[in-house]
């Protein structure tokens, strides 16, 4: 079998191996001790670029994608707008295939990206410097905290329990290595109990992180929050979803040290879970304790401006153990997804997608909480485009009402939080046409006739407690 | 430098319609709150689909790629990135999946995973395997971790992490980022670890020994089983950076060396694009006795043929990253295994470092070849004697800019003087491999004849060398509205 991405020929193997001077390949491997040489290797055998196709065109149909339902599943991921010239220009190879830009002068084009991704991420955060881009927002809150125990010299962090859990979760992985200890602040109605962060913050404290909107679709009250870090000494770490930077106000503008987020709604397709990626901003005073690649304006021999790579003692393949971070890959290629995004969508484009996912959201869920059996988990917080709905049945039961009808209703809280298993995370954005809220609001309210039809002749006393209920 | 997209906006231009709600619209600020309503739009540019495209794809164009020209980049694997792989990751029953899906839904995905699980087991050599590292320095990261979480579930609290004197940065990196004091171990004359100084430094202390096989000089450890034992017998683990791991595919393996964690790079070895700098996916895999540590979720096969997601893994080290890793990656590199298969693979490596050698073998007169034993994958060469007459190895690699070709890598590994790094790759062709010799004997007759022209190249780049000392002292990082105050 000849393989079409090895261009060498036998014969040119034979002439290379002769220039060498060696008489066969296994000269060439003679290093390795003959005792590890020679087994068997347990992978299929080679297939053509059709097999290959079929193969994974085989694997995909096994697989209901989002585009195929009608989907309000979120919770650090979702199905967004993509318009059609982005992934039509992040194809393009020139930026796909290229490594890292560590030769500025052919690599001017993803250096300018990078130049204003990191313009975009700080513009819409409000912070002075943004990084080229983490591996997404989960590891990037964990690089913040760790930044702030660098810059504090202190070794807590507190983590509010409406963060993302499993953001939660990778900052106590990586803290497990430096042994920094990780505290939850628990959530009252929510949202970040504000008293238990005033009981918990002391002069130990390195960090407070905050997510907003936060894992329920809550906002936050974060300027209050902010102001108890700040009096603590500690760094206020704010995690943000970029698309509600467009209503929502800049975590500069309350007093943010860091800002971390996920950027995956910014053009990148959901792709089960990755590759997306992460954002990081800070302070100007603290951009030399900042994680990962940052790409900076220079002139060249010719006096003409120009990017490159910068700040680069920060860095591990400068600094090794001494260095801010081992972090080499970022997601470069998802990051220019998200430059052409923000360019394209733009400065009002943003604010209008924000604001359709906004109203859309309010609409259902206010329309859901007139029915039956159904009610939200917080109501006296304000929620951005995710809401927690809690049924009088368990959310299981809901979800496959509504997966009925074709549709995936959204994320149950059970998965995370114990005791919530009538609560279910309800995502809502642009992508959710008003036909697609009221075949939602029909599944439910089609489901609640059937059942109460089926109990009322079965069992009619139940339905009668029911209705006195 | 073409004008910044902020610089180009015109207030009122749109690149794309958003549809109205359809619903009746509350006011925002009644919705958001007065205390979390922005007062401003973030200030993103204003721009038609036709200027944003146009500004993107002549950024493009000042890009050197694998799809443009020869990248013989040391240690980085710059091999072309089948088109196949790239149609595959875009299908919708991929592209469109979210990871909460219920795991009914979600059988082909799992499939897909667990098979490539299974793959890098059989080629590691190590038979657990988790997807959710994203790089190369991530996966280390999850070995190191896991490393530290063993040794403290075995009531021992070691405190070092031994690294070769030639190892990759991110090593040292990684081990300091998990707590680690970091103890270099120095390499012998034939560029080896001196299994010597190894033992010298290996006590009770020492938790792991992080080590490249072959390392960065191209040359495959021979000591390596000595090397396995005397970790061992310290009761510390061995660490095997993946990132030379196109040397070797089906000729020898990490599991069977004696090693207890591998990290892979799939963005090196198993062709997914570099994308300008990732993403990247760093899959580990490891031995019985790391497996309890492994990040959650596992994916499980059922006995009914099923795939499920296990959380149940009370010795896991946690989570690195939300979600179970770069899925679209990890679709990638499963169809280029599928794509190769066994065949397949045992020829990329042995391309690859015939490959190399040839090269070593015809640029061993004009350059000098610190170790001359034969390479693996790629081989490191100086130019101590162009040096000599006055060019460094920066102007020799510039040099090569103007000839479409990237440089090597340069100054590394640290311990060779004047260092260039060449990897070209099995999937360059012969009549490549020998323009980049021709061009690398005209550059030594250069240095030799026109030392000015090397020293000012490139001549035919968009742009000249670069002022890094002005980006470092004074940092630019950002575009900011002129007419704001701030």
């Amino acid at each position: 079998m000849s393989f079409n991405y090895l261009p060498l020929t036998d014969a040119q193997r034979r002439d290379m191996l002769s220039a060498i001077g060696v008489s066969g390949m296994e000269d060439l491997f003679a290093p390795i001790p003959r005792e590890l040489r020679g087994f068997e290797l347990a992978l299929p055998s080679g297939h053509s670029e059709l097999e290959v196709q079929q193969q994974l065109n085989r694997l995909a149909a096994q697989n209901r994608p989002l585009s195929a339902q009608r989907s309000f599943v979120g919770a650090g991921a979702t199905l967004r707008f993509r318009p059609s010239a982005v992934d039509h220009v992040a194809s393009r190879s020139e930026f796909s295939t290229a490594y890292t830009p560590y030769q500025p002068e052919i690599s001017q084009g993803t250096l300018q990206v990078i130049y204003e991704f990191q313009s975009m991420i700080a513009e819409l955060t409000g912070m002075d410097v943004a990084n080229a881009s983490m591996y997404d927002g989960a590891s990037a809150a964990a690089e913040a905290a760790l930044m702030a125990c660098r810059i504090t010299h202190r070794h807590r962090i507190l983590v509010s329990e409406t963060v993302h859990p499993e953001y939660a979760e990778v900052v106590r992985t990586y803290a497990s290595g430096p042994e920094v200890a990780v505290e939850t602040v628990p959530h009252r109605d929510g949202a970040l109990d504000l008293e238990a962060v005033e009981r918990l913050l002391g002069q130990d404290c390195a960090g407070l992180l905050v997510q907003v909107p936060n894992v329920f679709g809550c906002l936050e009250a974060v300027r209050a929050a902010g102001q108890l870090a700040r009096k603590a000494g500690a760094l206020f770490v704010v995690i943000a979803d970029p698309i509600s930077l467009a209503l929502l106000e800049a975590p500069g503008a309350y007093g943010a040290d860091i800002v971390v987020g996920d950027g995956q709604g910014l053009g990148n397709p959901v792709s089960f879970g990755g590759p997306h990626l992460g954002f990081m901003a800070t302070r100007q005073e603290h951009v030399r304790q900042l994680p990962g690649r940052i790409c900076g304006m220079s002139v060249d021999t010719r006096g003409k401006p120009c990017f490159t790579l910068t700040l680069q003692a920060r860095e591990q393949h400068i600094r090794r153990e001494k260095a801010a971070s081992n972090i080499c890959s970022n997601q470069a290629l998802n990051a220019l997804v998200a430059t052409l995004y923000l360019a394209l969508v733009g400065k009002t484009g943003l604010v209008e997608l924000a604001s359709v996912s906004v109203q859309r959201a309010h609409h259902l869920a206010d329309r859901l909480v007139g029915m039956a059996g159904l009610e939200l988990a917080f109501p006296s917080q304000r929620f951005f485009n995710e809401f927690v709905l809690r049924a009088d049945r368990p959310a299981d039961r809901v979800l496959a009402e509504l997966a009925d009808r074709g549709i995936l209703g959204g994320v149950p809280l059970s998965r995370w939080y114990a005791g919530s298993e009538r609560d279910l995370l309800v995502t809502v954005t642009e992508t959710n046409s008003p036909e697609d809220l009221d075949a939602y609001l029909a599944a439910l309210s089609a489901s609640r006739r059937s059942s109460a039809q089926e109990r009322s002749v079965e069992v009619p006393a139940t339905a009668v407690d029911h209705a006195t209920v | 430098m073409p004008t910044l997209i902020f610089d180009q906006s015109i207030p009122g231009r749109r690149g794309v319609t958003i549809p109205a709600s359809g619903v009746p619209e509350r006011d925002l600020l009644e919705l958001l709150g007065p205390e979390l309503l922005r007062q401003s739009p973030p200030e993103l540019p204003e721009q038609s689909e036709l200027e944003v495209v146009r500004h993107y794809t002549r950024l493009s164009q000042l890009n050197h790629s694998i799809d443009t020209g020869f990248y013989p980049l040391g240690s980085c694997t710059m091999k072309y990135n089948p088109k196949v792989n790239e149609a595959v990751a875009r299908l919708p029953g991929f592209a469109d999946l979210h990871p909460y899906q219920p795991a009914e839904q979600v059988q082909g995905a799992l499939a897909l995973m667990y098979d490539l699980q299974s793959w890098l087991g059989a080629l590691t050599g190590l038979p657990h395997v988790c997807l959710q590292p994203a790089a190369g320095a991530h996966g280390e990261l999850t070995g190191i971790l896991m490393i530290k979480h063993y040794h403290r579930h075995h009531g021992n609290r070691r405190t070092k992490v031994l690294v070769p004197d030639s190892a990759h940065g991110t090593n040292p990196a990684t081990a300091a980022m998990a707590g680690f004091e970091v103890v270099t171990v120095q390499s012998n004359e034939r560029g080896l670890v001196s299994v010597a100084d190894l033992k010298a430094h290996l006590d009770d202390q020492v938790a792991a020994f992080m080590l490249t096989n072959p390392n960065t000089l191209g040359l495959f450890e021979e000591d390596i089983l000595a090397i396995s034992q005397a970790v061992h017998e310290a009761g510390a683990l061995l660490y095997y950076d993946g990132a030379n791991f196109n040397a070797i595919l089906g000729a020898v393996r990490p599991g069977d060396m004696g090693f207890d964690v591998v990290h892979q790079n799939l963005h090196k070895t198993f062709s997914t694009p570099h994308g300008g700098g990732g993403p990247g996916s760093g899959p580990v895999a490891v031995s019985e006795r790391l497996a309890p540590f492994l990040p959650v979720p596992a994916i499980v096969r059922r006995p009914d043929g099923s795939y499920a997601l296990d959380f149940e893994r009370p010795l896991a080290i946690g989570r690195m990253k939300a979600f179970f890793g770069n899925f679209g990656v990890l679709a990638r590199a499963y169809a280029y295994i599928y794509a190769h298969g066994h065949e397949g693979l045992r020829q990329v490596s042995r391309d690859a470092v015939l490959s190399a050698n040839y090269l070593k073998a015809r640029l061993g007169d004009a350059y000098e070849v610190p170790f001359a034993q034969s390479c693996m994958h790629e081989f490191v060469m100086t130019s101590d004697r162009q040096k000599a007459q006055g060019v460094n190895t920066l102007s020799i690699a510039k040099r090569l800019i103007d000839f479409g070709i990237h440089p090597p890598t340069i100054y590394f590994p640290l311990i060779v003087h004047e260092a260039m790094m060449v990897e070209p790759t099995e999937t360059e062709s012969k009549e490549e491999l020998d323009r980049f010799v021709e061009v690398m004997l005209q550059i030594a007759d250069e240095v030799r004849d026109t030392p000015d022209l090397v020293n000012s190249a490139p001549h035919t780049a968009p742009i000249g060398r670069v002022d890094e000392v002005l980006a470092a002292r004074k940092p630019n990082v950002r575009w900011r509205k002129p007419q704001t105050a701030r």
